[in-house]
Order: structure tokens, then sequence, then C-alpha cells
């Protein structure tokens, strides 16, 4: 747990330790795992709300005339009717139709587009664009990580929260919106959407790195009648896996493609030309081998990345995470199963330290808010 | 953070509070705060022979497993069942209602090579240190 003298440091940074977090190495980031308890962090962000640094995450600006031709030929999803103001969640492939990344995709003004992309997969997935950039010489890719600090402002209060210190209306902002130039408590926010990976409503804020912390501070100071906490890694990641979210590395890798992951609404196979495309036509004309499904502990035990799954003492698959699930107040975890074994309530058996403890498979996502008004 | 005087302590931050024949084993209240929410702990079988330094067992929090070691050897009499259903009592009271077992110890020299509670203080204390980084 010793944060180690190597680790990048977010403009954050000072900030996490003023409020007691406990720095981890996360994908080479100094970041802190929690501040008070991860359970109580991720009862702040469903009940109230929550204040994580996401600076880690990486932001790669694709521009030019063939900057969208570009990105629809890396990416999944079809994004041929994304105009500026929408963001885009899509897996990019790889030419097997396994994952290289799961990204979201921002449509700015004058033909600009950010590519938001996972910590660890930084480089390589610079690297990626810009090797198929070759092929689309008017695109330009730049990596602009080191230029962006990222806030994530999730919870039911984060509406309340945000509005007051904004000229901007942020009532009318559908989900997966965004608004570029945006003041935020007299801070310029170079984007700020409505988009998050906890299963409940909330908004990013993109700002320079000098500004983070002046912003963290705002928002923290804003937040405090609302129950606001700041959050650490450890919730991000229970909130993700109650709302059924796959985390790269985990759910995702190259070798699981975005069909097995259940993610077959980003994957437009009819919208023409994209990397990974035939293999993908072949695993859905011909049927998966693997499915992912969502699973909770009947007998007492936690389930952990890379346990076995079993089915009357065979093995038939993988735990890609688990958790206790503050939601559920169980054991819940995401794993891979052959399809014919993916069906809800099917019983099964994990692994743990060579005892098989009884689980079934249930729907995903484990949670889902309660949608106001809409 | 303190820790009870009379307890024996170990390098990997388990404690063993001795009555006449029978140790009481847990986490110390370290570990428990480096551990985080705990929510499983899997415990020994009553009856099992433990050597001294063996895997008594494995703490669970949500961040991750842990295994844990028995302060000294012996046979296990007891364990705390209400860790089945309560596992953040080690969170709550480490020390005390968190318990996790207790065993009939087979050789009371064990002991002499655990860590009173001034130097487990201390060595807690750098452990906190370097953890901070």
């Amino acid at each position: 747990m010793n944060a180690g003298p190597n680790l990048k440091k977010t403009p954050l940074y000072p900030c996490h330790l003023k409020y007691g977090g406990r720095i981890i190495d996360f994908a080479g980031w100094a970041l802190p795992v929690q501040f008070t308890s991860i359970i109580q962090e991720h009862r702040a962000v469903r009940s109230a709300a929550g204040l994580f640094d996401v600076s880690d995450m990486g932001e790669l600006e694709v521009t030019g005339d063939e900057a969208l031709a570009l990105l629809q030929y890396t990416v999944s999803a079809d994004l041929a009717r994304i105009g500026p103001g929408r963001v885009a969640y899509s897996p990019m492939c790889n030419h097997e139709g396994g994952v290289v990344d799961d990204i979201l995709i921002y449509a700015l003004s004058r033909g600009r587009f950010l590519a938001v992309v996972n910590a660890a997969n930084i480089e390589k997935d610079f690297r990626w664009m810009e090797a198929l950039a070759r092929r689309y010489p008017r695109a330009q890719v730049r990596n602009r990580s080191d230029e962006i600090a990222q806030l994530a402002l999730q919870g039911p209060r984060s509406l309340a929260i945000l509005q007051p210190l904004t000229p901007v209306n942020l009532g009318g902002m559908g989900y997966y919106r965004s608004i570029e130039q945006v003041d935020v408590a007299g801070i310029r926010c170079s984007i700020l959407s409505r988009t998050g990976y906890t299963g409940e409503d909330g908004f990013e804020l993109y700002c320079e790195p000098g500004d983070a912390p002046s912003l963290w501070e705002a928002l923290l100071e804003a937040g405090r009648a609302h129950g606001l906490a700041p959050a650490g890694l450890g919730c991000r990641d229970t909130l993700r896996l109650e709302a059924g979210m796959p985390l790269y590395g985990q759910e995702l890798d190259d070798r699981r493609s975005p069909i097995e992951a259940g993610l077959d609404r980003f994957v437009a196979l009819g919208k023409g030309p994209f990397v990974g495309r035939e293999a993908l036509v072949r695993q859905r004309e011909q049927g998966r081998s693997l499915a992912l499904v969502g699973l909770e502990m009947v007998e007492r035990g936690v389930p952990r990345t890379g346990y076995p799954i079993l089915r009357s003492g065979e093995e038939i698959g993988y735990v890609t995470s688990g958790t206790y699930a503050p939601a559920l107040d169980r054991h819940i975890g995401m794993g891979y199963v052959p399809p014919e074994f993916a069906a809800p309530g099917t019983a099964i058996d994990v692994k743990i330290r060579d005892r098989l403890v009884a689980a079934r498979i249930v729907r995903l996502p484990f949670y889902r808010r309660e949608e106001e008004g809409k | 953070m303190t820790y009870p005087a009379g307890f024996r302590y170990t390098k990997t931050h388990e404690w063993v509070a001795v009555e006449g024949k029978l140790g009481k084993v847990g986490l110390t209240n370290y570990a428990q705060t480096q551990l985080g929410d705990i929510t499983f702990v899997e415990l020994p079988q009553v009856g099992k022979e433990l050597k001294q330094g063996q895997i008594f067992g494995v703490v669970e929090s949500v961040k991750a497993a842990s295994d844990s070691y028995t302060p000294a050897g012996g046979r296990v009499t007891a364990v705390n069942s209400r860790l089945e259903s309560e596992p953040d009592l080690i969170n709550r009271d480490p020390h005390g209602e968190g318990w996790i077992f207790e065993l009939e110890l087979r050789d009371p020299a064990e002991l002499a090579t655990l860590m009173d509670v001034t130097a487990y203080t201390r060595f807690a204390a750098e452990a906190e240190e370097g953890a901070k980084g």
C-alpha cells in the first residue's frame, strides 16, 4: 500500500492528502482508494453525491477533415449522427474482435472529437489510433492527457449542487450530452457533460490542471449541505459493478469481444467497415462461445477476479470482478460462462481457495436507479 | 492508535490474549484500518490443529482478500460465529467483540517470540508511516 516515489500524481494529489485519502498505486497513478470508508462513500453517491478525481483518464484529441472517418473506422459504435454536444460510448476493437479499450467520444465544435480512454491504456490507445490514422492523412491524433484534469460529480444531488455554481441551465441537459466552455464557480471548464460510471445521475467536468484544486474545493463547499463526500477508487469500483458496467482489464480485454461482453448495442455491424468487423460478424453468425453474466453468492464467500466458475463439477468459466454490494448487502460478481449457462437462475459454483461455493446467475445490472420524471 | 496492554502481537498484525491455557486471537486496529470495510471472514474449523504462523483463515474487505496467521500454535476450541453475519465487528471493535477464534495453546513459550504492546505500538506506527508513502 506504499504510494512509492515513481507514481504519477494528478493535480488533485494535495487535495487527496488534505482530505485524508489513502493513496494507492492505480495503473501507475497515486490515487485515493478511500477517504473514510468504501461503503460510506458508496452510500453517499447512491443517496446524495460523491466527488471523484478521474484525472488519470486519458484524452486523445482527433481533428481534421477526416476525424470522423478515422473514428468510424476505429470504434464499433456508429458515430454518423453524433454532432457537437453529444457523447458516445464505444468499444474499440482489434482485428480479431477483441477489445483494445472502451472509450467515450465527445463530439466538439469545429469538427473536433475528444476520445476519453482508460488510464492504463493511454499509450496503447494513442499508438493504436496513430497507426490507424495513416489511412486517413487528413486526420490528426494528439495525446492531450497531461493538459486536462477531470472531476466527476456523481449522485442524485449532483444537479442541485452544480446548478447554483454555473450560469448554464443544466436541468434541460440530457444524459450523454456535453457543453463546451462553461464557467463553474468562476472556473473555466473546457467540457461539462452529463456522464459517469456509477449508475447515478451526475456530471463530469474537464478543466486545466492548474484549476482543478480550486474546482474541487468549490464543489465540496457547495455540496456540503447536500451530503457531498470526496470519493475514492474503491467505491468507483463497487458502484460500477452494481450498475453492471464493464471495467477494462477485467470484463474487457484483448481477447474478449464486445459481443461476448453483451455490448451489442455499441456494435454497429451495418455502418460500414471498422476494425474487427469481420470477426464480429462471424461471431454473431456462429454464436459466441462465452457470455458475460452477473452472479450472486448463495453460500458465504467472496468471488474475486480469476476464480473458476463450475457447473456440476466441471469448469465452465471464470470470474472477472467480484465484491460486496452495499445496495444489496451481498457478495456479487461478473464473469464469463458459455451462453447455455447464462440464463438467470442457473446454479453455479465459484471455486474460492479450493472450496466450491454455491452461487447463481442473475440478471444485470444488479442496481438500477429510479428515474426522476423521465 | 492504541492497543491493549497484556496482549501479544505479530508482525502480520494479529493479537493473542492469553488466559491460562487458552488464547483468543484477532486482528489489530492497525490491520482493520488498512483492510477497510470487512465484509467476510473465513473462520477456522473448531478442533483444527494450527502451527504458529500458519494461515488460520481469510479476512476479506471490499478491497481485497487477506490471509491471517495464527500468533501461536494449538487446537481451535471456539470461533466467533457472530462474524458470519457481522464481519464488520472487526472494524468496530478489533480488540474486543471482533475476536476471531480461541485456541488451546500447545507451547506457551511461543508467546515469547511475539511483541508486547510497547514494541507493537512502535512497529505499527512505523508501518503506518510507510503506508502513507
